[in-house]
């Protein structure tokens, strides 16, 4: 069975089948990247084009990798919003680079919805890579591969997200595949950055850390981003740091075996201490690894996708 | 200007009638009311069938966007598509550029309109209550009053300042005309582009609260019960301001509220598709506000009906959701939506229709009532209030065609408008 839709928007409405089938195409892929030679010739004669509009490293540098390490033909664009605003509007630049027969188009965008946007004037095939605070599905379907790789499973897994919820497209995304999933899901942050009824999604909410943590197996921690503190919604690192932070004392304070994931880049001894980063429970650079598999399969799906 | 309009069911809120008769129009003025009146074969007859015949309809809150925004609308453009929509009146928005805070911004407005198919509608222009729309400094507002302006408000934004908006009522209050609000407390909504809400949760979208709507509103209502000056609201659409309303009405205080079809219409699950066109501010809210709205409307709440048609070019709507502009166009719509949405659900009577959209309006704005009897000028809307249609952007007036109710079947559509001895049939 192909994948329900040709884009990858959001983890929002997708099939629980559809999730499965990308999670296991990825194992395979897996396997390919520890091969001597990690190349497939899956998508040769395909182009995609990665448009970033937002600064990345990791995820721009994962995609690209895993669109090589299936032959497929990448150009890159990358700009801030800020000055394509000034000039060429989103339409405008995807059609231009669409009449140079791009395949599939691979976008983050600091404004929500603008992949759906995309999806709309262009034909190719689009893959979200983070659009504002909305979604980040390739990253949650890394997050729950790398969860189903230690644990074997989903349903039934524990799992706690920390930290700016609001603002978090990596939060809504994991919380819907997980749902899908059939895990639980639970959400923890200041009240500030915790949007209104998020109970509604089917994840349960902790403002005390401690509490949270002694329901997990699992702990997603979100970078904190140090603009919301400009905005007035937490008082200082410090207090962030007192009481979300995640460290080994209040792991331990736990009384459970406790996993670490974070989808990076790691505000060290803000959200997370450097020994918990660095641990033995942390699967924060297997994510890494497992991230360029699983971009692999996604693009892999779509891009033979008939 | 002559027609004889026969059979038409005249329904008119001033004269309280509600009777069939035919109606002779000669030189623009209503010369005979009665049943079977023959005229000279020279003169156009129209077979109304029982159509409905009104008061012309007046549509307080409208963006022409001339001077400044030619290519999203003009004074010709708008007063052609409020005379399609079944309006003879339009009061129109000061953020334009240079904002409507000059007499002879006013003048050049109300000339213009003059020559756009015979001056068939109306212009009233709403001045800006501060100069330039920046809330710092009073517009002139005698001069401006003067000039022929109806109202005052800095729609678009609100008048954050309590201060100012206590001089701003004291200052209007000598002239007796309403200062208009948009009431938004901006510190809550600055960077919003939807409802706070399950919706703008799951769609990722900067959220703007119900409250800040609310608060804005209460404090207002504290100054109006110090000042007693006229005050109205501009396109409200919370639960919330409905109830404060009621109760500053329940208190005498001499407060006026409007709604625009969109809020009693759509809620916030319209943006889930990221469609810019379900992008307007006040955001659509929720179905309780939608029924918390229905009510006012019904208990008298809410007095007018007035469509914010605030228009905007294709391109400006082709963008990501948080960098399109706010607003909808809606003249056009306006009737088939209160028609399909209040009256055929039996929310208001026809008759509490059209005091919505003709008799409350103007007697908020001090404007003269339009009666459908003999001698007078006539000032008619046209309507078949039973004609199933489906609505077509291409076929808008407007020259923008921004609307979320493209392809939407709707009851009830004007015919046409009679207005300063000149008509305008679909």
């Amino acid at each position: 069975m192909p994948l329900a839709s040709r884009h990858l928007l959001g983890l929002d409405g997708m099939p629980k089948d559809d999730i499965q089938l990308i999670l296991d195409t990825a194992v395979s892929f897996r396997e390919v990247l520890d091969r001597p030679i990690k190349k497939v010739p899956t998508l040769q004669g395909k182009t995609i084009a990665n448009l970033f509009f937002e600064s990345s490293t990791r995820t721009r540098t994962s995609f690209e990798l895993a669109e090589r390490r299936l032959s497929a033909d990448v150009v890159n664009f990358s700009s801030d919003v800020s000055s394509v605003r000034k000039g060429e509007t989103l339409k405008d630049t995807a059609r231009n680079l669409e009449m140079m027969k791009i395949d599939m188009v691979v976008m983050r965008h600091s404004a929500a919805g603008a992949a759906h946007f995309l999806s709309q004037v262009v034909k190719a095939n689009v893959i979200n890579a983070g659009d504002g605070a909305h979604e980040h599905p390739t990253q949650a379907l890394l997050d729950m591969y790398t969860m189903r790789e230690k644990f074997g499973k989903l349903e039934g897994l524990n799992v706690c997200i920390v930290g700016d919820i609001s603002h978090s497209r990596v939060a809504l995304s994991n919380i819907y595949g997980l749902t899908a999933m059939g895990a639980n899901v639970s959400v923890c942050g200041p009240k500030t950055l915790m949007p209104r009824n998020i109970e509604q999604l089917g994840v349960k909410v902790f403002y005390d850390i401690d509490a949270a943590l002694r329901e997990t197996d699992i702990v997603n921690v979100l970078r904190i981003q140090l603009e919301r503190q400009e905005r007035m919604l937490f008082p200082s690192l410090r207090e962030y740091r007192q009481y979300f932070g995640i460290t080994r004392e209040r792991l331990e304070k736990a009384g459970r075996d406790i996993v670490i994931m974070h989808p990076g880049p790691i505000n060290r001894d803000v959200e997370l201490s450097a020994d918990v980063a660095d641990g033995n429970s942390s699967l924060i650079l297997q994510q890494v690894l497992n991230g360029v598999a699983v971009r692999m399969s996604i693009l892999y799906l779509l891009g033979t996708r008939t | 200007m002559n027609i004889l309009l026969k059979n038409g069911h005249i329904i008119d809120p001033i004269t309280q009638q509600d009777t069939v008769a035919d109606i002779l129009i000669i030189d623009g003025v209503i010369e005979k009311i009665g049943t079977s009146i023959s005229a000279d074969k020279k003169i156009e007859t129209r077979e109304m069938n029982n159509k409905v015949i009104t008061p012309g309809f007046i549509d307080m809150h409208v963006h022409l966007r001339e001077p400044g925004f030619e290519h999203k609308e003009t004074i010709a453009s708008g007063c052609l598509s409020a005379a399609a929509g079944g309006f003879t009146a339009v009061c129109c928005m000061p953020n334009t550029n240079p904002a409507i805070d000059d007499a002879s911004v006013v003048r050049s407005i109300i000339e213009k309109a003059k020559h756009v198919h015979n001056g068939i509608v109306d212009v009233y222009p709403i001045a800006a209550a501060t100069k330039g729309r920046e809330g710092k400094e009073l517009s002139p507002m005698m001069e401006l009053a003067e000039a022929g302006v109806v109202g005052f408000t800095d729609d678009g934004a609100p008048i954050e300042s309590a201060e100012i908006m206590r001089r701003v009522l004291e200052y209007t209050s000598m002239i007796d005309k309403p200062i208009i609000q948009h009431a938004e407390d901006v510190s809550m909504t600055k960077g919003g582009a939807m409802n706070e809400g399950t919706i703008s949760m799951s769609l990722g979208l900067p959220p703007m609260p119900p409250v800040a709507e609310d608060i804005m509103i209460a404090r207002d209502l504290k100054l109006v019960d110090y000042l007693r000056a006229k005050y109205h609201v501009a396109h409200l659409s919370t639960a919330g301001a409905v109830d404060l309303i009621r109760g500053a009405k329940r208190k005498k205080l001499p407060v006026t509220c409007e709604v625009t079809p969109h809020h009693f219409t759509l809620t916030d699950e319209a943006v889930r598709t990221y469609d810019t066109n379900t992008k307007m501010n006040p955001p659509l809210r929720t179905q309780e506000d939608i029924d918390a709205i229905k009510e006012g409307l019904s208990d008298g709440t809410i007095d007018v009906i007035a469509t914010d048609h605030a228009p905007h070019s294709y391109d400006e709507k082709q963008v990501e959701f948080i960098y399109a502009p706010f607003g909808i166009v809606g003249l056009e719509t306006a009737i088939g939506l209160s028609v399909t949405n209040l009256v055929k659900t039996k929310v208001l009577s026809m008759m509490q229709l059209i005091e919505k959209l003709s008799t409350n309006p103007r007697t908020i704005l001090g404007l003269q009532q339009i009666k459908i009897v003999e001698g007078e000028k006539a000032n008619l809307t046209l309507i078949d209030p039973n004609i199933e249609w489906v609505v077509d952007i291409q076929c808008f007036k407007s020259k923008s065609k921004n609307s979320p109710f493209d392809k939407y079947v709707l009851t009830g559509k004007a015919i046409g408008v009679i207005n300063n001895n000149a008509l305008y049939f679909e």
